[in-house]
């Protein structure tokens, strides 16, 4: 198994954290993983992606140009990540603030409503969980035991008290993801 | 299972540096390589090793402040990307001339000039052909993973020792910011004086006792018969080694009629060009210099029976390649390609220009 | 009411864009002072009419790009080489006004040998020196201007004066030099401050033109990203925490 992933979204939206997790899950369960970002001067409002691959052989490159999996959560992400999912691949959204839904016929495409399902949860922060649960729905790559196991090894123990509503985010996220027909 | 963490490769720098007993850190910020002093400013190692860390006023006072450190017998080291290890060549220079031993980590990006902060490999020569004035030679190691970034820490600062010599980690931007699983090395006390002196010999500036005569470390030397004698001890020295510490890594090599040669996160995308070609029917290898300098040169030169051709893969405009050709001595077709700027070769570029520049041999 | 055609008539023009200033959208964040500054240069140097006359150094830093936003000609400089390359620029273009523009990481740090240096020469420029405490373009790591106990990425525990020294108020110390003729703090945050900064950035321009020697103008200043606080919330801090220790006002005025 080789899953390779596109996380791209606002600077702020949790977008490379939701990589870190997933990569840690990747750790916990035996896997190869890489994760690398763009990166550059640090500016407010600026875009923010991250390549997370997960495999069970050695990572040749950690920077790729095409995508099993595409997950997209602003314009600007679509516009550039839209073409590079793999024929056949998988392409997941956030609908807010996307004025140009994506158009191919030749992969799959889902949406989450992960920005207004944070905000009727009151918990903002819970965003990436959401998007990173609708993945894990229709990409089960990681098991739920393995990404609270990355959580309790990647975060401080100050904060393993946010670990359930995490959880509990992440469930949500598995019920409501659509697809796109 | 293994105790794997997840970390960036500067971040890596920064906790093997203090896991080897490194003694001091001096650095200034820079991009893509900030994360090592931010890492060790984090962890507070003074408090938990005694470990210097100290924030420079610019990187020709934190090379200087590691030729006056390394003159001591310590264990120090400095980071930076390529306008910082521009600025710092006049110290390196010094403490080649001073045979000291010494870390330097050179996370590179595109130039010339300010350039951009986007991943390159574009300081090859400067890293191995010399950099800062006189003949001299730096010991380079060139990682490719976030593994290898704590690995070559602990391997640094030994050849370093064991050569008295300064030590490169030529890095790039991709292995500097990305993220992988890695296992941290065991913690190492720091050396005392006594250690040092026991393992070394006492060359440092520790304080003149009465059973020995005085230290003096300098790269002065006015008498040019003096100078040409000391001149012909490094090159010996260099010597040997390039016969001892040649580096290298073969993959898919077996059977391989073609041959890409790349180095740190250029070999990364090669590996992955070898999955598309192999698909395709072509049977192509690669070999991964460790060391750049001291060069594989024999390796390459014991391949060249069974290969028809050679790209050399590089984010430059062909600089390795100068030294796969010195190896080749004309015997098979060798080729360069590459991207520049900050651009990073995608793996169906490398297997085109593979296609057309060597088998179909434009 | 009166007709939109009506109200957008010359005369009745209140407000405009300098046209020293491109149309190019600023880099900056959201809250910068370097954008306020740049309006201010462009401002000053389209009342003078020396638009051909001036000719600007930009550092490293934030305001690298400072030559997409006024339409002047400019050389980009290393890393606090800017008064080094202003020196080169006056001396053999006598003619021509030339003005140096430095964070404090480029001006205090790495490059302080040569603001000494060309300050205690008395070399015929401007300088304006903006401080925001931090090294905003690399992601907010600690600056010589740093405050005793300010967070930052290489801080992150708050400055610690026995660790890194002390925040260094380099102004005062080119006060000193026999030079400069004119040294002053000033600051952006209202736009009572913003108008006083103009005057100083005028007064400094007059200095070159009258061939007076080295004007120096720090300009306290906000880093909203590197200081993780918003602009309102920076501009906040920055009176109660920057002011007390660089004090605005003229620290020389010959
Ligand atoms: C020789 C060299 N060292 C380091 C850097 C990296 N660098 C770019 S900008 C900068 C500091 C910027 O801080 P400051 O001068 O305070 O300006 P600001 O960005 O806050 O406006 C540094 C260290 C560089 N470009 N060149």
């Amino acid at each position: 198994m080789t899953e390779e992933i596109i996380i791209a979204g606002f600077g702020g939206q949790g977008v490379l954290s939701m990589g870190k997790i997933l990569a840690y899950s990747g750790i916990m369960q035996d896997q190869e993983v890489s994760w690398m970002p763009s990166y550059g001067p640090e500016m407010r409002g600026g875009t923010a992606n991250v390549t997370v691959i997960l495999s069970d052989n050695r990572i040749s490159s950690p920077i790729l140009f095409e995508y099993d999996t595409a997950i997209i959560l602003n314009q600007q992400s679509m516009d550039k990540f839209e073409k590079s999912v793999k024929v056949g691949g998988t392409l997941l959204y956030d609908p807010n603030g996307i004025i140009h839904p994506p158009q191919r016929k030749d992969i799959k495409i889902y949406k989450v409503e992960a920005v207004e399902e944070a905000a009727r949860m009151q918990s903002a922060k819970s965003f990436n969980m959401i998007v990173l649960g609708a993945f894990l729905k229709i990409k089960p790559i990681v098991k739920l035991e393995n990404i609270i196991k990355g959580l309790k090894k990647s975060l401080p123990e100050r904060h393993h008290h946010l670990i359930p509503m995490n959880e509990k985010a992440i469930t949500r996220g598995m019920e409501i993801i659509e697809e796109v027909k | 299972m293994a105790d794997y963490r997840l970390m960036k490769g500067n971040e890596v720098i920064a906790e093997a540096a203090i896991r080897y007993g490194c003694d001091g850190y001096f650095g200034y910020p820079i991009t893509p390589q900030s994360e090592i002093m931010e890492t060790l400013m984090l962890r507070k190692p003074w408090e938990e090793t005694g470990m210097v860390v100290l924030q420079a006023e610019s990187e020709i006072a934190a090379i200087n402040m590691v030729y006056g450190g390394a003159a001591c017998g310590k264990k120090v080291m400095t980071s930076s990307s390529s306008p910082g290890i521009s600025l710092k060549q006049e110290g390196i220079t010094y403490i080649a001339g001073a045979e000291l031993p010494c870390l330097i980590v050179n996370v590179v990006r595109g130039g010339p000039g300010l350039g951009t902060i986007q991943p390159a490999q574009s300081d090859y020569f400067q890293a191995v052909k010399g950099g800062g004035h006189g003949d001299y030679r730096l010991i380079v190691l060139a990682p490719a993973s976030v593994q290898e970034m704590n690995d070559f820490v602990g391997l640094g600062f030994d050849l370093a020792f064991k050569y008295r010599n300064p030590v490169m980690i030529l890095s790039d931007g991709v292995i500097g910011q990305m993220m992988e699983k890695v296992q941290l090395g065991e913690f190492k006390p720091r050396w005392t004086n006594e250690q040092i002196i026991k393992m070394y010999g006492s060359w440092a500036t520790t304080g003149k006792t009465p059973d020995r005569k005085h230290n003096i470390i300098t790269s002065l030397e006015l008498d040019s018969s003096r100078q040409e004698k000391f001149n012909h001890k490094l090159i010996e020295k260099y010597k040997v080694i390039s016969e001892n510490e040649v580096r290298f890594e073969e993959i898919a090599c077996e059977d391989a009629e073609y041959l890409f040669i790349a180095y740190g996160s250029s070999s990364r995308i090669c590996q992955k060009a070898i999955e598309i070609a192999r698909a395709k029917g072509i049977k192509v290898g690669l070999l991964r210099p460790i060391t750049l300098f001291p060069y594989p040169t024999k390796k390459i030169q014991s391949m060249l029976s069974k290969i028809k051709g050679i790209l050399a893969v590089e984010m430059s405009a062909g600089q390795m390649v100068e030294d796969v050709r010195l190896a080749v001595e004309g015997k098979v077709p060798v080729q360069h390609f590459g991207r520049l700027g900050g651009m990073i070769p995608t793996p169906n570029e490398v297997v085109h220009a593979l296609e057309e520049q060597i088998i179909k041999g434009k | 009411m009166a007709d939109i055609k009506e109200i957008m008539k010359p005369e009745n023009l209140v407000y405009g864009k300098s046209k020293v200033l491109t149309d190019n959208v600023m880099s900056y964040c959201p809250g910068c002072t370097h954008g306020v500054v740049h309006k201010l240069i462009a401002e000053v140097i389209e009342e003078m009419d020396i638009q051909e006359k001036t000719i600007g150094i930009c550092p490293v830093g934030c305001s690298v790009l400072a030559y997409n936003f006024l339409d002047i000609d400019w050389q980009q400089a290393a890393h606090g080489r800017a008064p080094a390359v202003a020196t080169a620029v006056s001396r053999l273009k006598p003619e021509k006004i030339v003005f140096a523009y430095q964070g404090d990481g480029d001006l205090a740090s790495i490059g302080t040998a040569e603001i000494i240096h060309a300050c205690n020469r008395g070399e015929n420029i401007v300088v304006i020196f903006i401080n925001n405490g931090i090294y905003g373009m690399t992601g907010g790591q600690m600056a010589p201007t740093t405050l005793e106990g300010m967070p930052t990425s290489t801080s992150p525990y708050g400055r610690d004066i026995k660790l890194a020294g002390h925040p260094l108020r380099i102004t005062e110390l080119i006060a000193q030099l026999p030079g400069t003729t004119f040294v002053t703090r000033q600051s952006a945050h209202t736009p009572a401050a913003v108008r006083k900064c103009k005057k100083a950035i005028r007064k400094a321009f007059d200095n070159v033109e009258g061939k007076k020697g080295t004007s120096f103008i720090e300009v306290v200043s906000t880093c909203s990203s590197g200081w993780k606080l918003s602009p309102v919330k920076s501009n906040e801090w920055m009176v109660e925490h920057m002011f007390p220790f660089y004090k605005l006002g003229d620290l020389k005025d010959e």
